[in-house]
């Protein structure tokens, strides 16, 4: 089986978001959440590129790859501060607890 | 090949970084994924993207995971997920099937039908993409002031020393008006 560079970043692609999607699912720590976000940015990362490359434009790929880049380390730091201000003023970081918080 | 083998390692790294038992050692594994997609993404051609993602995935995310854990505590909360991780562990292994054969299929189908104009990165940023690169100043901005929002500590301005003055006078008015008084029924009789 003679696979492309492009078919092989997208089932590393596909790996990766599959992992991501699985640390979603069972993680109940708030910072673990993040976590897997970031592994699923890291996913369209690599598929943006490596369609870029495909398509014949790597500099288009990185151009796209960039913003998803600060977007997601954006969505990094923002999360982090608010599961610290969380922890600070709850005392837990398990979503299943702040679900059931009221006022 | 090294590519595949690359990928490989990072998918069993990024498993192993939400299976783990300990937050400090999920984030460490994260920025192995970190650093074996920049190898990736070097290895495509893409040297700049390569170096960012090192810098800032690899770097500074980490050391903004290990700094939240060091404050937040070390508890991972995994004994009873929220969904079983069987059927989790089923549902994650059929999306990523469903999205790699859709993605292969589409990627065959559509190999050579598009060819973008190949432009050196900072015309393809500054020219191409200005307004994305806007858009990052936008977030970047709105992202330090909501962190520095979310992490100040609100303190009444009536906190610690000051806050103590206040109440010892507060307790001597009340005494001397309690001694006055006292004072006007002596004097009265």
């Amino acid at each position: 089986m003679n696979l492309s560079p492009l078919s092989v970043a997208l089932v590393g692609a596909a790996g990766l978001l599959g992992a991501g999607f699985y640390g979603l699912l069972i993680s109940r720590n708030l910072i673990k959440i993040v976590l897997a976000l970031q592994i699923l940015a890291k996913a369209a990362l690599l598929a943006l590129v490596a369609a870029g490359q495909a398509a014949g434009s790597i500099a288009l790929g990185q151009s796209l790859a960039l913003t998803v880049l600060v977007a997601d380390t954006l969505v990094a730091v923002v999360g982090i501060a608010l599961g610290v201000q969380v922890r600070r003023r709850t005392g837990t970081l398990d979503v299943r607890e702040l679900s059931r918080l009221k006022g | 090949m090294p590519v595949l083998l690359l990928l490989l390692v990072a998918v069993v790294f990024a498993v192993q970084a939400v299976r783990s038992g300990s937050l400090l050692a999920s984030a460490l594994w994260l920025a192995g994924v970190s650093a074996l997609t920049a190898t990736v993404l070097y290895l495509f051609g893409a040297a700049q993207l390569a170096v960012i993602e090192l810098s800032v995935g690899t770097g500074l995310v980490t050391v903004l995971f290990v700094l939240a854990i060091n404050i937040a505590g070390d508890d991972p909360l995994t004994p009873h997920p929220l969904v079983p991780k069987g059927l989790a562990a089923g549902c994650c292994l059929l999306v990523a099937g469903v999205v790699a054969w859709m993605a292969l299929s589409s990627a065959s189908a559509a190999a050579g039908t598009f060819r973008a104009a190949d432009l050196p990165l900072a015309q393809m940023l500054w020219q191409r993409r200005g307004l994305d690169m806007l858009l990052q100043v936008v977030l970047i901005f709105s992202g330090v002031l909501g962190m520095l929002g979310l992490l100040s500590e609100r303190r009444s301005p009536l906190d610690g020393g000051l806050a103590e003055e206040v109440a010892e006078g507060r307790d001597r008015d009340l005494q001397r008006l309690e001694n006055q008084l006292h004072e006007k029924p002596e004097a009265g009789q």
